[in-house]
């Protein structure tokens, strides 16, 4: 048994109260930030109208009744201070994942926080997952099981709760350390419509003005019905993986490797030559759908690049 | 404000669509008011060293948003019972979710009506879910 595994079933956060009854103003505060304009949650005559004592907090602000709220602490969990917490957070850093991201929230409602109720937290751990490769990077999921109680110790919420603990990639757009320059493209005459596109994150095809037909890469003549006229369609940025190789060696300091470089069809017809990002080397599949995203290289040059269409992998 | 009566829902009606706009301030107002100050959330720079190429949205939001979206179809008197959420790309300063809803079950026993609910910004879908509300019975309104 790994000591992730031996993690399973665990109480990592004892019951743990917030530090604030539930009331109005933080009710007002979380209402306005999200717009929510529903009357029961500060208007005490609207709320009684529909049946109820007073007014009712968000139902899913029940989370924020227990956040820890800001400390200097580690990052981690937005409640803390609880040993097992803090072991499987000290796991999870010395293998490398100091990056959290939420990913699921199933939460099960008993019934509705009133003013003056007191809520608690108490967190289960089910499961952690192998390490599992993400378009964030390589990561574990954490699942856990939390339930908020009252100041009577009835349960008024559950919720199961998962978090991908991660080891960043280098951020495609940071100003952190100086990197080499990407190779220029060679820009004239015939395409630099569309690196001028590219730099204003439009991803533009060539299109003949005497017969229609799209052409990438750019040139001066439709092979097609010989015009040289032509402008320029906007493209949807939906595409396919057409075919594809990883890029081992040799190696330009200007790039992250293993590098996708793909050729990627796209829905109007055309194809191009492209990175891919946000995937693992060993997942990417001919015909795969794909959907555009930039590359801001530097300050002079933007490229599109591709990444899977969210909701396929996981 | 007028409301939905359990016996007005049919399975297959849709929800009218809601575009937010995600504004940095939204981002870093939601985030301080679920009480979530992990840098991500408000600071360009750490979140850039995180691997994000800026802040994005907390999913405590994401579950506010969501639930007032199907609220405020549902009306007052609608009781939240579940808000079950699953979050896919994230969202960032500039773009636009648009969340839909379609019903998708109802159960008469409690009034109980099931809302599939999906929140697209410009990158694919942040949020695919489905909301539990408890509806007033005719009579009750």
């Amino acid at each position: 048994m790994t000591a992730y595994e031996e993690f399973a079933g665990r109480e990592i956060l004892p019951p743990q109260e917030g530090p604030d009854p539930v009331n109005v103003p933080m009710i007002r505060h979380w209402a306005e930030a999200m717009g929510d304009r529903n009357p029961i949650y500060l208007d005490e005559d609207a709320a009684r109208a529909t049946g109820r004592p007073g007014i009712v907090a968000p139902a899913s602000m029940i989370q924020a009744w227990t956040m820890r709220g800001y400390a200097p602490a580690p990052d981690g969990g937005g409640t803390g201070g609880a040993s097992g917490a803090e072991e499987l957070y000290a796991l999870l850093e010395k293998d490398g994942y100091t990056s959290v991201v939420a990913t699921d929230s199933e939460f099960e409602f008993h019934r509705e926080l009133v003013v003056g109720d007191r809520v608690s937290v108490r967190e289960v751990v089910e499961s952690i997952s192998p390490e599992k490769s993400t378009a964030l990077g390589a990561g574990r999921f954490v699942t856990t099981v939390r339930t908020y109680t009252d100041q009577d110790g009835e349960v008024v919420a559950v919720q199961r709760w998962r978090l991908l603990w991660f080891r960043p990639k280098a951020s495609p757009s940071s100003e952190q350390a100086p990197k080499a320059s990407r190779p220029r493209p060679v820009i004239n005459r015939d395409n630099a419509f569309w690196f001028e596109a590219a730099r204003a994150h439009r991803l533009v095809i060539q299109r003949c003005a005497g017969c229609g037909t799209l052409r990438h890469p750019p040139g001066p003549c439709c092979p097609h019905c010989g015009s040289f006229e032509w402008d320029a369609a906007e493209a949807s940025g939906r595409g396919q993986v057409y075919s594809f190789v990883v890029n081992h060696h040799p190696r330009h300091p200007a790039f992250d490797y293993p590098l996708i470089v793909a050729v990627v069809e796209l829905e109007e017809g055309t194809r191009l030559v492209t990175d891919l990002v946000g995937v693992a080397p060993g997942e990417v599949e001919i015909g795969m759908p794909v959907v555009l995203d930039w590359l801001d290289a530097d300050p002079g040059l933007s490229l599109p690049v591709f990444r899977p269409q969210p909701g396929v992998a996981s | 404000m007028n409301g939905r009566t359990y016996e007005e829902v049919a399975v297959g009606e849709e929800l009218p669509a809601l575009p937010i706009p995600l504004t940095r301030t939204l981002i870093v107002a939601t985030a301080i008011a679920s009480r979530d100050y992990q840098d991500v959330h408000h600071d360009p720079g750490l979140a850039a060293e995180r691997g994000s190429k800026d802040i994005f949205m907390n999913i405590l939001t994401t579950n506010g948003l969501v639930d007032r979206y199907v609220t405020e179809w549902a009306g007052p008197a609608a009781v939240v019972t579940a808000i079950k959420i699953r979050l896919g790309v994230p969202n960032y300063p500039g773009d636009t979710m648009t969340l839909t809803g379609t019903v998708t079950a109802k159960h008469d026993d409690d009034r109980r009506v099931e809302i599939a609910v999906r929140g697209e910004n410009g990158l694919g879908a942040h949020v695919t879910g489905t909301v539990a509300v408890r509806l007033p019975a005719k009579d009750v309104r």
